[in-house]
Formats: C-alpha cells, sequence, structure tokens
C-alpha cells in the first residue's frame, strides 16, 4: 500500500523492491553493517522529498536519507522495514554566483562536480573529503565532513551559507542566504549541519566559495622519532604559519605505503609529514623555507622541498595513497577517526601504538595532524570472530583516552550506529538530553533515520 | 560436464576476493553503468554485493541478476579506481560463469549470437577464417553495396539491421598470407619472440599484425608466428565460458612452446589482457599449470615489450620529398590496456617518438567506447551512448587521425566515424604508424 503510493508520488521506475535492489542499499562505506530496507525511492525533486515524508509521517514508517552511501559510521544503513530515499539523482548545480561568491546545488551533487565548477569560474572550493569524487553533498552537510584543508580552511559547515530543508512533517524549510552577516533569528541552517539525517532532509545547498590561491608548494618531512614530528607541527603553528595540510603516516603505514607504490619513502622512518602552504606566490615561498627550516631544527632528518608541480604530486601521493595501501593487505579494514587537541597528539599516537602491542592487533595510523584528526586503522578480517572481538576491546580504550585527553570520538565520520554506544560518555547527560529533546520538537513520529546517534 | 551440474562458480570462490571490497564506493564514478543510470544495482560495489550475497545464499542467481551481468561492460575501470584492490576482473568472469551455469539467461537472440560467435566460430580458427572469407566477399562482390543501396536490410529483423553496419571492413589476405611462421631481422637475433594474430585481428587487422612483425623485426627480433595458434579465449572467460577458454589456453601454450621464446608478443589489448592469467586459468591443471606460468611471465603487449626494450626510434625521413608523418593524432585507451593491464604511458612514448606527429590529450582518454568484446552487440543501446560521447571528445580534439590498440574499438569507432559528420578519420593502431615512420625513414 504504502509502495503503490510512493509510486504514485515518484514514478514507477523510481521505486524499487526488487530482492537485488534491496540488497545494493543495505551497506554503505561501514565495515560489517548490513540491513535490507522495505523499499528504496530515488527522489528527483524537493516536491518528491516532501510528498515522501508527508506520507511516511502519517503512516509512521522510518525514512533512512542516503546520498552515495560511502559513509564511514552507518548512517545510511537502513533500519528494519525503512524507506531509503536515495537523493543521486537530484544532482543540478543551480546557480554559480561569481559575484557574491556562491554556489546553489541540489543536494545529490557530487562534492567533485562542485570543486570543477567552482575552479571553472576562477573559484575554490575548499572541503575535500577523501570521498570527494562519489560523496554528495548532501552527505557533507549532513556528517559536517572534514577533509585534509581543515586545519586552513575549515570544514564543511563553514562553507554552508544557506539550506532548504523538509522537515519530517513534510514543511518545507528555507534558511540562510546569500547575507555574509544575517541574525535575524536562531541560526536554524547550523542545527542540520550534521545532524546525520536525523531532523530534515536537505534539498538544496547553498555554499560559500573563494578565491582560488595563486600559488602552492609542497614538502616532505621525514623523521626518527614521532614525538619530533609533533613538536614540528607545533613549532610551526607557534611560528604563526598556518599550512593548508599538514598530514602524517606512521611506520606501518608508510611500509604499507612503500609496497604498494613504492616512492622511495624511508622504511625505517618512524613518522613522515606531508606539508602544503598556498596562497600569493611571494608568501608561499617564504613559507615553505620557514617550515623546512622549523622542521630540521625540531629532528627532521630530511626535508624534501618539491621543484614543481610534478614532484609535488608524487609527494602528496604519499599521503593519498595511505588509505589504499592499507587496504589492500587486509580483507576487512576499520577506519577510526579519533580526534585529539593538536598538542595531544603525540601522546594518542603512542597511546595507539601500545595498545596494538597489547591486543596483537595491526593498526595503521595517518591522519590530519594540523588539526588532530587522527585515523587509526585496524587491519583485520570479520569472519575471525576472536579477533573482531579483541578490535572493539581496542578501540573502547582508543575512544575512552581520546575523551580523557580532552577530544573527540570522531573528528569526520560522524556518530551514526557505529559510535553510538560512545556517545553519552563524549557528551555527558545534559547534552544527550537536550539532543533528544530537540528531536522530539523536530520530528514527533521519530521517523527521520531512527536508531542513529543516540 | 554439463554446467548444470557443475559447482556454484561463486562459491568455489576463495571467499577473500569478494570479501575485499570494502563497499567504499570509490570505483563507482568511474563506472560507464553506473554514471548513465545511477542505480547502485548497475555499479561495480553493488554487482559485487550482488555475487557476495549469491554466495552466502542470501539471493539465487536470477533474471536480475544475469541483466546485470550482462549490462557490465567488462571495462575494468573499476580496478583501476578502487584503493583496496578488488579483482573485479576475476568475480566479474565467475559472475558470468554462474549465469551460463544455471541458464537463467536465455533470450533466443542472445543464445544464438553466442552460439555462433563464441561457441562456433572463435573455438574453430579455420571456420572463423571461412567466415571471414564470406564476409570479404560480401564487401568486394558488391553484394554491401547491393543491400545498403536498395535498403534490403530493412527486411532483415530489427536486431540484425542494427549489426550489420558494425560488419569490419574485411582484409584481402589474413594474416597467416602476410607473415611466414618463423621471419629473421637483418643480422643476428637478439631476441626470439612468438606472435599472436588474434582471432578477429587476423582478418580485419592482418595488416597491423604485418606492422607488429616489420616492427620487431626492425627491433632485432626473430619473429615466430605458429599455425596452429588458437584464440586466447578472452571472450569465452568474459562470456562465462571457461572450460572452452580452459582449451584455448593448452592449445596456445603447446603450439608456441614458450619455453623457446623470449616473449610472447599480442598487439590487441583485449586478447593481452586475457592472455596473462593462463597460470590463474590453468591452476588446477598439473600438467600445464608449469608452463601457464611461464607463458605469463612472457606475455607482453607490445608497446610495453618495445618501452622494455627500449625500441629504435625512427628518424626523421631523410629525402626532402616525404612527407611530413601522421600530423595531429589523438589516442583513445582500450580498456584492456589502461584498466586491464595499466598500460599508459608506453603507447604514448612511442607516439611521441614519431616524428611529424602531433599528440593531442583526448578527454576521458580511459572511458570505454562502448565495445567491449560482444557487447556492441548485446546492448546496443548502451553501447551506442557511449560511442557518442566519445565521438563528441574526439571531435573537440580536432585530430586528423584517432589512435588506439584494440580491435574491438577500432571496429566500433570506425563505425562510429563513419555515421558521424566527419567521416573522413581514419582510425589507426600505433605500431602501424611505428612502422609507417620507419619506412618513411628509409625513403
Ligand atoms: C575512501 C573514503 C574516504 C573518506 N574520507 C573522508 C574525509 O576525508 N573526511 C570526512 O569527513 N569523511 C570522509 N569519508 C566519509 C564519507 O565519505 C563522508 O562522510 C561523506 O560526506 C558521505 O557522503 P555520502 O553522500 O556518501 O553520504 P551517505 O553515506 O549516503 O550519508 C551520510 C549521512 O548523511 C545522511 N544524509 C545523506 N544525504 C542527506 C540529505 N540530503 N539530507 C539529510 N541527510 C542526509 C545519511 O542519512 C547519513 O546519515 C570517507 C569515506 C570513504 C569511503
Ligand atoms: S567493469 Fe566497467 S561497467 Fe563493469 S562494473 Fe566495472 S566499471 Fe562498471
Ligand atoms: S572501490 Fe573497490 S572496495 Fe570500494 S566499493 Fe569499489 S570495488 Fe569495493
Amino acid at each position: 500500500m504504502a509502495i503503490e503510493e510512493l509510486k504514485r508520488i515518484v514514478g514507477d521506475a523510481n521505486v524499487l523492491t526488487k530482492d537485488e535492489e534491496l540488497t545494493v542499499y543495505s551497506y554503505d562505506g561501514t565495515a560489517m553493517l548490513n540491513e535490507r530496507p522495505l523499499c528504496v525511492v530515488m527522489v528527483e525533486s524537493t516536491e518528491h522529498v516532501a510528498a515522501v515524508l508527508r506520507m511516511a509521517n502519517q503512516r509512521k514508517i522510518a525514512v533512512v536519507p542516503r546520498g552515495s552511501g560511502t559513509g564511514l559510521s552507518g548512517g545510511s544503513i537502513p533500519s528494519k522495514g525503512s524507506i531509503v530515499l536515495c537523493t543521486v539523482k537530484m544532482n543540478r548545480i543551480l546557480e554559480v554566483d561569481a559575484r557574491n561568491l556562491t554556489m546553489r546545488v541540489e543536494c545529490g551533487t557530487l562534492t567533485q562536480a562542485i570543486s570543477d565548477a567552482a575552479e571553472k569560474a576562477g573559484l575554490f572550493y575548499p572541503p575535500d573529503p577523501g570521498s570527494m569524487k562519489i560523496s554528495t553533498i548532501g552527505g557533507n552537510v549532513a556528517y559536517n565532513s572534514g577533509g585534509l584543508r581543515g586545519l586552513k580552511y575549515g570544514i564543511t559547515r563553514n562553507y554552508v551559507m544557506g539550506l532548504k530543508v523538509v522537515l519530517a512533517d513534510g514543511t518545507v524549510l528555507d534558511t540562510g542566504n546569500k547575507c555574509v552577516k544575517d541574525v535575524a533569528g536562531y541560526t536554524m541552517k547550523d542545527l542540520f549541519v550534521g545532524s546525520e539525517g536525523t531532523l530534515g532532509i536537505i534539498t538544496e545547498v547553498l555554499l560559500r566559495l573563494i578565491p582560488k590561491p595563486r600559488a602552492k608548494k609542497t614538502l616532505l618531512a621525514t623523521y626518527g622519532k614521532m614525538t619530533d614530528a609533533a613538536e614540528t607541527v607545533s613549532a610551526i603553528i607557534a611560528a604563526k604559519i598556518i599550512p593548508c595540510t599538514l598530514e602524517f603516516l606512521d611506520s606501518v603505514t608508510i611500509n604499507c605505503v612503500e609496497d604498494y607504490a613504492k616512492i622511495g619513502l624511508p622504511r625505517d622512518a618512524e613518522a613522515i609529514l606531508l606539508m602544503e602552504t598556498d596562497g600569493h606566490p611571494a608568501v608561499v615561498e617564504e613559507e615553505a623555507a620557514a617550515m623546512a627550516d622549523i622542521a630540521r631544527k625540531n629532528g627532521a632528518r630530511d626535508v624534501r622541498i618539491a621543484a614543481d608541480a610534478i614532484e609535488s604530486a608524487t609527494l602528496a601521493a604519499a599521503r593519498r595513497t595511505a588509505f589504499s595501501a592499507l587496504a589492500r593487505i587486509a580483507p576487512t579494514v576499520i577506519l577510526e577517526d579519533a580526534t585529539v587537541p593538536r598538542s595531544e597528539l603525540a601522546k594518542m599516537v603512542a597511546f595507539i601504538q601500545s595498545i596494538s602491542k597489547k591486543y596483537g592487533l595491526k593498526i595503521g595510523t595517518f591522519g590530519h595532524m594540523g588539526d588532530g584528526n587522527l585515523h587509526p586503522t585496524f587491519l583485520t578480517n570479520e569472519r575471525n570472530k576472536e579477533e573482531i572481538h579483541k578490535v572493539e576491546g581496542a578501540m573502547k580504550e582508543i575512544f575512552d583516552y581520546a575523551i580523557d585527553l580532552g577530544g573527540t570520538i570522531t573528528g569526520e565520520h560522524g556518530v551514526g550506529v557505529a559510535k553510538k554506544p560512545f556517545l553519552p560518555g563524549q557528551l555527558g547527560e545534559a547534552s544527550i538530553g537536550l539532543h533528544k529533546r530537540v528531536k522530539a520538537a523536530l520530528d514527533p513520529n521519530g521517523i527521520l533515520n531512527p536508531g542513529k546517534m543516540f | 560436464m554439463s554446467p548444470a551440474t557443475q559447482a556454484s562458480y561463486l562459491k568455489g570462490l576463495d571467499y577473500s576476493v569478494l570479501q575485499q571490497c570494502m563497499h567504499c564506493g570509490m570505483c563507482l564514478p568511474t563506472c560507464p553503468t553506473y554514471d548513465a543510470t545511477l542505480m547502485e544495482r548497475s555499479s561495480p560495489r553493488g554487482r559485487i554485493a550482488l555475487m557476495r550475497a549469491l554466495a552466502d545464499d542470501r539471493l539465487g542467481v536470477s533474471r536480475e541478476f544475469a541483466k546485470e551481468m550482462s549490462f557490465c561492460l567488462g571495462c575494468l575501470a573499476c580496478m583501476t579506481a578502487c584503493p583496496a584492490g578488488v579483482n573485479y576482473a576475476e568475480l566479474f568472469e565467475m559472475g558470468r560463469a554462474e549465469v551460463e551455469r544455471t541458464k537463467v539467461s536465455d533470450a533466443l537472440f542472445r543464445r544464438l549470437i553466442r552460439w555462433t560467435l563464441i561457441e562456433m566460430a572463435f573455438c574453430h580458427p579455420p571456420l572463423l577464417r571461412l567466415i571471414g572469407r564470406l564476409m570479404w566477399l560480401y564487401q568486394v562482390t558488391g553484394l554491401q553495396w547491393v543491400v545498403r543501396q536498395f535498403g534490403l536490410m530493412a527486411l532483415a529483423p530489427k536486431r540484425f539491421r542494427e549489426l550489420e553496419p558494425l560488419t569490419p571492413k574485411v582484409q584481402a589476405k589474413f594474416s597467416f598470407d602476410l607473415i611466414r611462421e618463423t621471419e629473421r631481422p637483418q643480422g643476428p637475433p637478439k631476441r626470439r619472440v612468438g606472435m599472436i594474430t588474434g582471432c578477429v585481428a587476423d582478418f580485419v587487422f592482418s595488416h597491423v599484425n604485418r606492422d607488429t612483425v616489420d616492427v620487431l623485426l626492425e627491433n632485432g627480433c626473430e619473429v615466430f608466428t605458429p599455425r596452429g595458434q588458437a584464440c586466447c579465449g578472452s571472450l569465452h572467460g568474459h562470456n562465462g565460458e571457461w572450460e572452452m577458454a580452459k582449451r584455448l589456453a593448452r592449445r596456445n601454450i603447446d603450439a608456441f612452446a614458450p619455453e623457446k621464446l623470449d616473449a610472447i608478443i599480442i598487439n590487441a589489448a583485449g586478447c593481452g589482457s586475457h592472455l596473462k592469467h593462463y597460470a590463474h586459468l590453468l591452476h588446477d591443471d598439473p600438467q600445464y599449470r608449469a608452463r601457464a606460468e611461464d607463458w605469463d611471465r612472457k606475455a607482453r603487449d607490445i608497446h610495453e615489450f618495445l618501452v622494455e626494450i627500449d625500441f629504435k626510434k625512427p628518424a626523421p625521413p631523410a629525402s626532402c620529398c616525404a612527407n611530413g608523418g601522421p600530423g595531429r593524432v589523438t589516442y583513445h585507451e582500450a580498456c584492456h590496456l589502461c584498466h586491464g593491464q595499466k598500460i599508459t604511458q608506453q603507447p604514448r612514448q612511442i607516439l611521441r617518438a614519431i616524428p611529424g606527429l602531433e599528440l593531442v590529450e583526448l578527454n576521458e582518454s580511459t572511458w570505454c567506447c562502448g565495445s567491449a568484446g560482444v557487447y556492441n552487440i548485446t546492448q546496443p543501446e548502451m553501447s551506442g551512448k557511449l560511442l557518442k560521447r566519445k565521438l563528441g571528445h574526439i571531435d573537440r580534439t580536432g585530430a586528423e587521425t584517432v589512435v588506439t590498440s584494440n580491435p574491438g574499438c577500432t571496429i566500433q569507432l570506425e563505425t562510429g566515424i563513419a555515421a558521424s559528420a566527419h567521416p573522413g578519420r581514419p582510425v589507426v593502431h600505433p605500431i602501424s604508424l611505428l612502422a609507417q615512420a620507419y619506412r618513411r625513414a628509409r625513403l
């Protein structure tokens, strides 16, 4: 019955109910989660979304929003008997406004398409999650995704100027506008950034763009001691330089990258740092020289400054292939994103290494050193129940320690279902209570992505 | 053994191959069928999930599954994109084999095409050559002209009507007419190599085979082209006809005797991709396993081989009156070269070494042109869309000549170009341009 009504709303071809079709929407990018929905609806407009939600709200059927399904905490995994609302067909770029430096897009637009369209207009959309070639902007906003450029340019939230959102009862809400300054009422758009599809469905996004930096320089520094790499990062920031990239790889990751990509990285190094500065050509020159100097003073065994764009790309490849290289060596990879204040990084990395020894697990760590966002990556096999049990134990210890250091259980991948058990420990009672009150106010029937986050 | 009684291919597969996919989705934007439909079922990640569900008994082999296996181009763009190193090529072959085994897909037209092309023609080289001869007669006697001129095709069933323009132009002389079984270079040979003539290439591209032999001779190789060679078996593998693929592999190993060769040279990307994996195909054959491993070690794509041996760079033409070379060309990358064998730079290196050649990069050069084995026959609609997209990019380069290294792509592009607004543009193999450059240098 519900299916018939959905077909009337979006057309027969946009309602998927066959076993095969349900099977392929039963997962996202998260390891070990799987559940088939009641059906999948491919929406093509805000009107579709509004009509689907009105119907679902009346019948109290759960709706799970889904972009490209690359999430790493299970946010778009269907709940039992739910309608998966998939947005990938809503992929139009509606407007690029070079005078106001904004772009308006539909929620299913790919992050890469946004970045390309900005570049074509001589502008820049900085958030660059590793999945940007396929992630949707709706997913980015709902997860408040970060990327490699977070330290200097911020994350998705910093580029959202306005949203069109469909609320649980089908009401269409426009929030935000092209004005840089706007203090009329609560900043409602901010409520939906990072809401993981639990408060409303985003159908359009108004994004802020910035001028494209004119020059960029890439450096690679090698360290014998992890703490030296961490010291370098602190010293660079203290010298009032904000690099656009400050990424690091630990020894496990370095060796995996070397096995796979053969870039010529030193296998005996404890850590490498990939640094990039961008902006005005003269400033970039100066900052690159200063960063190289600081790295050497802080114990770097070797510092390479890329001479040209091609060498830059080679150096950057070391970081970009990190995840691939790790993913290749194990049947199951679990990519975590525990995050701590920058000053606590060396401690956190040392702790992860000790946990790896304690549990006898293989963990490669890499991440965004500039913003304290680490990716301890567990290399395991989901069919080995005993080992998975150990992974769970190790993860809990790592999260607890991150919280102790004043950090967070998730820097960018979101809570979803994977981190749900850890959220109360992170937020405390008062905050969880407020979360529940907000949710109840916006979605009294609890139809929007139920069972996620808290 | 009748296929229906064989054990499930997918269940027999090492589970880690299926498990290697972490469903990250990084392959989706590179997949032409996902790009066209935005449907997860038509994406690599979706197809792998279906295969895994089959192996786990969560799904049975169904018509829907068969449809997806047939809709997949087998272009392997997903393998290039995949961070986790998923072996989609193997999964795809298993998936198609599974469809064949369970016979869920039996549309009459499809069966007929499969039977004539795959089971008969491509398993029996002499028969294939006979068909080639008949096609040549059809074309040179003017019968094709008559049929086309008087619209006789209108009388044929619609699907055949769509196929007719795809019938490639057959050469008067086949490879074995043009190439002696053993040919020796001037001076003492530096290497001894085997030459695979391919099946379609054998009569449609016999001139490319001749050019390949010429280039090898010019580079000091003795070239052995055994008469007893069989089709490489890639069509059979891609279409789930496994036992037949194995038979063909054994026959080739016997014909070439890899022990006595330094390399086995292939100039067709699609065959090359398959020919390098005989060891895997014959891993459970104790008699042939070791020889198959030796074969794999020596099987080389021609471009790859030439760069490895630091091929002779053609000198600019000596005489003042020789023309200036091929001019502006653009390079379309055959899927089974760039994705299947990760060979992307070598053909460009060869092209750049040719005097008087300007290489203009083609946008989306690694995006499938829609040829994909017999795909243009089994999935004409999707194939047509891809061809149109490719031709648009080619037009924008302003190239006089299109270069590509696979018979299927060549036929597909020639057909498309002939029907387009710029019908004159030739499609040639990089090795032919190199052979011509050597010849020009001698003028
Ligand atoms: C290889 C790889 C690298 C990654 N790198 C990064 C990285 O560097 N930084 C980072 O932050 N993340 C990263 N991720 C995680 C993930 O890609 C991002 O979270 C991304 O934003 C998800 O986008 P998506 O379109 O796939 O959304 P989905 O996974 O489909 O959905 C994500 C969440 O958003 C909700 N949602 C989706 N669309 C809407 C909508 N229109 N309205 C309301 N809710 C919606 C879903 O219900 C779900 O809870 C990576 C993932 C992979 C696989
Ligand atoms: S082989 Fe090509 S068509 Fe098939 S799943 Fe991979 S990318 Fe898609
Ligand atoms: S990129 Fe590889 S691991 Fe990721 S979904 Fe595709 S096949 Fe699976």
